[in-house]
């Protein structure tokens, strides 16, 4: 199962690096479908049936409103000429990105084993069907121990339709 | 936006019910079987983009369809915050969403206390969103246009 998922996880970050570099706008929305796909069946891989539906559907509509968005605008990328300016840029870069990955490397050293603290955490939910009498675990976790969390969600979808209404309202008016 | 050929509007005509009922039964099964609100949610609004996709912009009025789905997700937000409320209230101003409701058995349809009526608020509210945003778009475009 490993070989699989290593497999997909190879073919989203290819797919990641296409999307950056592509020189037309569609064509970088849909090679970023990848990832999105990948991850589907990396959550079916791994047993999670509950995120694999909602990221198929969630996947799907962005796909269509992303691609409603593009037709809108102009899809081609002007194409960015080299300068000696960016080699610098590249070799900020670079280093910082080195220096974090030591830094980084040096701070998992004091972790405790991959996973221990999951298992210690997740037990009282694997219990929890008994007190939400919620068949499906997910559901009991999501809507009764953390629903806390999933009201912050809801309004964060809520903010960002105010945020969409608001913005396509201004264009409107601009050019009435 | 305009609509496609014939044979698209009649196969969405068929089909969109059959998604809609999916999305209303994977909410209502969202404490039984994997899923839930925001799964069930999307893929009622699925439906409606489905519809507006294959007939394009043939609702006399789509705005008035917008300003009602907008009343609908801020009526379904305002409802999870009111259940949360009542946890509240029922178990004496101490946790917030508590479940106050009479849990039943495990594994049956009406069971978990308050968990279905929130599955169903969150299902309002996602569908809602997503159709919104998608609406909108198809609305405010035309409107630029004219």
């Amino acid at each position: 199962m490993e070989l699989y998922l290593i497999i997909i996880l190879v073919l989203m970050i290819l797919g990641s690096i296409y999307s950056l570099n592509a020189t037309d706008l569609l064509s970088a929305v849909i090679s970023y479908g990848i990832v999105g796909f990948g991850l589907v069946i990396a959550f079916l891989l791994l047993q999670a049936p509950d995120l694999a539906i909602v990221q198929v559907v969630v996947e799907v509509a962005t796909l269509i409103i992303m691609i409603a968005a593009i037709k809108n605008t102009q899809s081609k990328i002007p194409k960015m000429e080299f300068k000696p300016k960016i080699a610098v840029y590249y070799a900020i870069t670079l280093i910082a990105a080195l220096v974090f990955i030591l830094i980084f490397d040096r701070a998992t050293g004091c972790l405790s084993q991959f996973g221990a603290d999951t298992m210690r955490m997740a037990q009282p939910y694997i219990d929890g069907a008994q007190h939400t009498k919620s068949a499906n675990l997910v559901t009991g976790v999501v809507l009764d121990f953390r629903a806390y969390d999933t009201l912050g969600e809801a309004t964060v979808l809520f903010t960002a339709v105010i945020g969409v209404l608001t913005i396509l309202r201004i264009k409107g008016k601009k050019d009435n | 936006m305009k609509g496609m050929t014939i044979i698209v509007k009649k196969i969405s005509q068929i089909i969109c019910p059959v998604i809609f009922m999916f999305g209303l039964y994977i909410i209502l099964h969202g404490h039984l079987t994997p899923g839930g609100g925001f799964a069930g949610g999307v893929i009622m609004a699925g439906a409606f983009i489905l519809q507006i996709l294959a007939n394009g912009n043939i609702l006399p009025d789509l705005r008035k369809e917008e300003e009602g789905l907008e009343f609908m997700e801020s009526a379904a937000i305002l409802g999870f915050l009111i259940l949360a409320g009542l946890g509240l209230l029922f178990s004496g101003g101490v946790v917030f969403f508590a479940n106050f409701l009479d849990k039943g058995e495990l594994g049956k349809l009406i069971s978990g206390g308050f968990i279905p009526i929130e599955n169903v608020v969150v299902g309002a509210e996602v569908c809602a969103a997503i159709a919104t945003i998608f609406i909108a778009m198809v609305v405010y475009k035309d409107e630029e246009k004219k």
